[in-house]
């Protein structure tokens, strides 16, 4: 796809304040193919969380990037990532989603292989000359493959800078993320595993957008929240909404909504505990720290596919399979120590909002598809509006997160190499909000 | 001394309560419920395990549920609205036994929902546990849909009762 193309897929107008996406990024397939291989062979995607890798043996089977791979914790721990697909003539060694497994053995010639991907067994192996050396006939690794404090990403990019750099200045705040409860979090055990009839983008715009909770989520807010007792007006109350919320471009695409923590009905559910983890965290980190971990509500996007949340604690992660449909995962990121009673209190809280059967979820969902329905028409002649807080300092209800993710988007399909500069420079805005 | 509960109990309490939620007559659907019940619909890559202790799709007590249901009989619920039709088999009775003074019925289920030109389908066992009350009538403690699809996709989402 050629880079003028991709240029006029977005219209980022410094000046008049204006940002505008044109509807066939959503809808085009030219864009959904370039997409795999300027974004998604050059990004660190997300696979799981080391967690749920449960003992010596053990695997689970993701498609980062829509390429089926296997996460191994060998006989020794030591974690591996292999394409899953056999060295020998190409079929998917491992057919479970997860298990623990001495060998996989590719059924269709029953070559073997260890948890390291080492060929270990092939039947009639005297068949073969010289040349063929078993050393070289193992699982094919992941191109890359770093774990950030327990979260485990591949990369398809054998070039791409270590995962730590990657982060960049979000990785502050991913830590920020996984510290509230004083200890390593783990991923509790069952996953949702669903998907929406829309293009990925609209699940990175939906993931970080303050603007449609008050319609979108209303039921939620209005009607959920009040029936657990409490006061909805610091989510949807208007002008005391999301007091000192803002919207933040974290650099190369990665961005956030972040505010004061607001209230949820998990508050009230183990006071004492929260209360007792809250000062823990004083002690761990110090106080200054600890209230930038625990004071704190975020939505933090990864770029380019992944979300953390703080209200709900969820890690969620999505591909695009066509155009027009994405599979997402979600899982929850627990700490690993409270106690079984705070553990059921903030399953129960992700559930009230998270998930294709949340209180909250299917509404977007519902939206998304909505979105999608209405970008067949004329999709190359109309475009998404992003321009909201455009010439001011963003709030998290405008769209400086989103125009950060598009600008990096922009960038990488254009095929710029380097850092993005994804800020919105509101010095240059000419027209005033 | 508690009348037994047969399979033929078991089947006329879920094809009449199958009927409910199919006419989205959820008021009356919700009094089936006793005080204590909870509303459950288990992860699919974890269909046994154990709602304190494990991320479900749904896990309502009553509390919950009872909004779930406000909410949905309004107008905000916008993946229900306008609200899908849902056409309901329920099939192959049983009943399993004794659980602390509760009986654990089984039963399958088709469930098919139409919305804005899509159809899906949902497919799965309820294991609900149930126990008479003072009318003599059933009512859920438990009321567990299990689904047994490896993911909800194409689905997306679960919006109606199950």
């Amino acid at each position: 796809m050629e880079a003028s193309k991709v240029r006029n897929l977005v219209i980022d107008d410094h000046e008049r304040g204006l940002f505008k996406v044109r509807r066939t990024a959503f809808s085009s397939q030219e864009v959904f193919e370039h997409e795999r291989e300027a974004i998604f062979d050059r990004t660190w995607l997300y696979v799981g969380h080391e967690s749920e890798l449960k003992g010596p043996n053990s695997f689970i089977t993701r498609t980062p990037g829509g390429r089926p791979s296997i996460v191994t914790r060998d006989a020794e721990g030591q974690l591996h990532a292999f394409l899953n697909a056999c060295p020998h003539r190409g079929n998917q060694v491992a057919r479970e989603r997860s298990g623990n497994v001495r060998l996989f053995t590719c059924f269709y010639h029953a070559w073997s292989f260890d948890t390291k991907g080492a060929l270990v067994g092939l039947p009639g192996d005297d068949a073969y000359t010289d040349a063929f050396d078993k050393k070289d006939m193992g699982l094919v690794p992941v191109p890359r493959f770093e774990s950030y404090r327990g979260m485990m990403f591949v990369s398809f990019d054998t070039e791409i800078v270590d995962l730590v750099t990657y982060l960049g200045n979000a990785r502050e705040t991913v830590d920020h993320m996984l510290d509230f409860g004083g200890d390593d979090v783990e991923a509790v055990e069952g996953a949702q595993n669903y998907s929406i009839k829309a293009n990925w983008k609209l699940l990175v715009e939906n993931s970080m957008d303050a603007y449609h909770a008050a319609s979108t989520h209303a039921r939620y807010f209005r009607e959920y929240i009040p029936a657990m007792g409490m006061d909805p007006s610091s989510w949807v109350g208007g002008a005391k909404a999301f007091v000192g919320w803002k919207g933040v471009d974290l650099g190369n695409g990665h961005a956030m909504i972040e505010g004061p923590a607001l209230p949820t009905p998990l508050d009230a559910s183990a006071p004492e505990e929260l209360a007792r983890i809250r000062a823990a965290l004083d002690v761990k980190f110090g106080k200054e720290r600890a209230h930038k971990i625990a004071d704190y509500s975020r939505n933090l996007f990864i770029y380019p596919n992944l979300i953390l949340i703080s209200f709900w604690r969820t890690v969620r992660t999505f591909y695009p399979v066509a155009p027009d449909y994405m599979e997402v995962d979600a899982w929850a990121l627990l700490p690993r120590s409270e106690s079984e009673h705070l553990r059921h209190k903030r399953i129960e809280n992700f559930l009230s909002f998270l998930g294709p059967a949340g209180l909250a979820t299917p509404d977007d969902v519902a939206a998304l598809e909505g979105c999608q329905r209405g970008f067949l028409a004329l999709p190359d002649r109309t475009f998404s509006d992003i321009s909201r807080g455009m010439g001011r300092e963003p709030l998290n209800t405008d769209e400086l997160q989103m125009r950060a993710f598009w600008r990096r988007w922009k960038a990488m399909l254009a095929g710029e190499t380097g850092a993005t500069d994804c800020s919105d420079h509101p010095e240059r805005v000419k027209v005033q909000a | 001394m508690q009348e037994m509960i047969t399979r033929a109990d078991v089947e006329e309490f879920l094809v009449d309560e199958a009927a409910l939620l199919d006419n989205w007559q959820l008021d009356a659907w919700l009094a089936l419920m006793a005080q204590d019940a909870h509303y459950l619909v288990p992860a699919l890559d974890k269909p046994q395990a154990d709602y304190r202790k494990s991320l479900f799709l749904i896990s309502d007590d009553m509390k919950t549920l009872r909004s779930r249901v406000t909410q949905l009989k309004g107008r905000t619920v916008w993946a229900e609205n306008p609200k899908s039709r849902t056409r309901r088999l329920v099939s192959n009775f049983r009943v399993l036994g004794e659980e602390n003074g509760m009986t654990r019925i089984t039963a399958n289920f088709a469930v098919w929902r139409f919305q804005l030109d899509q159809t899906e389908t949902y497919v799965g066992r309820y294991e609900h546990l149930v126990a008479r009350a003072a009318d003599g009538n059933l009512r859920f403690h438990e009321r567990k849909a299990v689904l047994d699809h490896e993911t909800l996709r194409p689905h997306g989402k679960l919006s109606f009762i199950l």
